[in-house]
């Protein structure tokens, strides 16, 4: 594999809290602790963890929707982490992002041919409406919408087809990465599995990167190359998908991949079922941020940070133990 | 110099747009008796006080001393003021002045509050400036800010309604300002910027739609204010000049008056009431039918 088009160093959020009679920062909440990895070209990472975990914010701070803390966002080798708006304008076009919720990321009050135009019109201002207009009908064609839906509005669309609108909003001007923020977890299962395959699809098709966010760990495992591991802002585990199902490192990992249910009644499994809550993103545990619920947990634990290291060829966890 | 007509591409979903936001507005009216009902009399007060001079009614200033302080009879319907001037001529013009500035400061006070509150919302640096100084403007009661800006620059109908524009102009920010804070982190907005939409194209384009719904309710009150101000200020004597029959000049002058002719603060008073009235019923009905819960697109 060549260069990897995307790489994230140590990204860091801290999202201020303030309190009291002066509005003084009175703590902060770790929403990103310090998470690297990489996306190379034609690559889906898929990233998962709990609700609260961070992931989300990581996607929103590498598409510089929220301004990260500290750390080094590089796409294609080129550092984007403190570009302003204006200076993001022409690396947006290479970075595109499908959000969750497919009816809260469409605007009510436009058409959804002028929605996924919109791009287009900021990138190719000089194209002609009607250009644009087939670009449109093109991309409605190749992510299975109708071409006479072109003047309707999202109200009109269903959730699975609204997530296709957002499908070709992303692609309309051709990006090399796709940030998808948890883009199926508001779907429906089936429609789920239709709206997975479509963008494996487009992947193959347009040698697309995907950094794939989600909390359900079988879709996760259906289009990933590589799964990261998320716990209270910290990457934990990443490896490629298949060893990290396989031979999972970290209990945190092992404790969710238990989690999994397996339809088969006669299997039985010796099960690791965590006790107790996430604590607060405000005032993580020191050491490890697992402790507080590791049943491996000791000293070392509640002291040390364990970083994230190679323990196998390609594999990382970040863990005292191994 | 001749001109060559340019044959202009017509957006075709343009003219199908406006058809469908009329036969939508129809459907609101129609469902809606309350707003249509406001509106029915606004429009009846409207062709009457604009259509005044082709009802064949005496001129407003036409004065004849000898028929002064006349009861309603079948010359003049609502009687003669202490010059022998028809009363019902001058209070149904009275109302082009009433509408005038009403319609005027509603749309001043909607369009310059919502290009402040739009920027004011969307940049931190200007909201903090802008807000502290609609707060000053704000505590400052509207009626003695008109007063006095009227009588700084001199009373003209152009200085009533710019002297009652100011003051509205805090509320209408305010308001347009907390529709933008709560869109300004929706998702739709977000994915407006990750695909390369600058800011003044979000606000305009994403952002200020959507604030037109509480904008136009806004604007009725702002009108019903208004007319109710405008009279304020002329029967004050620091509004309209008093050469110009307006609801508030009219009462004024009739005053002194009352006890031999009521009439002349009765029919004003009434016009008044009654077109404050229809403003604030549509401006109610306008409310029920654009509320998010109805679900009702406008």
């Amino acid at each position: 594999m060549s260069a990897p088009i995307l790489e994230v160093e140590n990204l860091t959020k801290h999202f201020p809290l303030h309190g009291g009679l002066l509005q003084r920062e009175v703590g902060r909440v770790h929403a990103v602790d310090g998470v690297s990895f990489t996306l190379a070209r034609g690559e889906t990472l898929g990233l998962v963890g709990e609700s609260g975990c961070g992931k989300s914010t990581t996607g929103k701070a590498i598409l510089k929707l929220t301004d990260p803390t500290s750390g080094t966002i590089r796409l294609k080798g080129v550092d984007i982490t403190h570009l302003s708006r204006a200076q993001m304008f022409p690396h947006r076009r290479v970075m595109q992002v499908i959000f969750q919720d497919p009816y809260a990321s469409l605007n009510q009050r436009m058409r959804v041919k002028d929605i996924v135009a919109e791009p287009l019109g900021n990138y190719e201002p000089d194209s002609s409406r009607a250009e644009r207009l087939e670009k449109i009908a093109a991309l409605f064609d190749r992510v299975g919408l109708r071409r006479d839906a072109l003047n309707r509005f999202p109200h009109e669309f269903s959730g699975g087809q609204r997530q296709r609108l957002g499908i070709a909003r992303a692609l309309a001007v051709n990006p090399e990465v796709i940030i998808a923020d948890e883009p199926v977890s508001a779907l429906d299962v089936s429609v789920q599995a239709q709206v997975v395959n479509l963008m494996m699809d487009l992947q193959a098709e347009f040698e697309l990167s995907y950094l794939f966010i989600a909390h359900d760990l079988a879709v996760v495992q259906h289009i990933s190359h590589r799964i990261g591991v998320m716990y209270l802002g910290r990457l934990v585990e990443l490896a490629p998908k298949r060893e990290l199902f396989r031979n999972p490192q970290h209990p945190y990992t092992e404790a969710l991949l238990d989690s999994v249910p397996v339809p088969d009644p006669r299997r039985r499994r010796k099960r690791a079922v965590l006790r107790g809550d996430v604590p607060s993103p405000i005032n993580p545990p020191k050491g490890c941020h697992f402790n507080t619920r590791c049943p491996l947990a000791f000293d070392r634990c509640f002291h040390e940070a364990p970083p994230l290291r190679e323990v196998a060829p390609g594999h990382m966890a970040a863990c005292h133990l191994r | 110099m001749t001109h060559t007509p340019v044959e202009r591409p017509q957006d075709p979903t343009l003219t199908a747009r406006m058809s469908e936001a009329a036969a939508g507005a129809w459907d609101a009216l129609r469902r809606n008796p309350t707003m249509l009902f406001g509106l029915s009399v606004l429009v009846v007060m409207a062709v009457l006080a604009f259509g005044a001079p082709l009802f064949g009614l005496p001129e407003p200033m036409r004065q004849n001393p000898i028929n002064r302080l006349q009861d309603p009879s079948a010359a003049h319907w609502f009687g003669t003021d202490m010059y022998g001037r028809d009363l019902l001529s001058r209070v149904l013009h009275g109302g082009q002045i009433s509408l005038v500035v009403g319609l005027s400061v509603a749309a001043l006070a909607t369009s310059l509050g919502l290009a402040i509150g739009l920027v004011a919302g969307f940049s931190r640096r200007v909201d903090a400036v802008v807000m502290r100084f609609m707060d000053a403007l704000m505590s400052i009661p509207s009626i003695l800010l008109a007063i006095a800006l009227v009588s700084l620059w001199g009373s003209s109908v152009t200085n009533v309604i710019i002297a009652l524009t100011i003051p509205e102009v805090p509320r209408v920010v305010r308001l347009v300002r907390s529709v933008v804070l709560m869109l300004r982190d929706q998702t739709f907005v977000q994915a407006a910027i990750a695909c390369g939409t600058s800011t003044p194209r979000i606000l305009v384009r994403h952002i200020m739609p959507n604030t037109f719904p509480p904008l136009i309710v806004q604007a009725t009150y702002i009108c019903a204010q208004a007319v109710i101000f405008e009279a304020y200020l002329s029967f004050v004597g620091a509004g309209t000049p008093p050469e110009i029959p307006s609801w508030g000049n009219i009462m004024a002058e009739g005053r002194m008056f009352f006890f031999q002719n009521f009439g002349i603060i009765m029919y004003p008073g009434i016009f008044l009431a009654i077109t404050v009235f229809a403003i604030n019923t549509f401006g109610d009905g306008l409310r029920d039918s654009l509320d998010p819960r109805m679900k009702r697109r406008f």
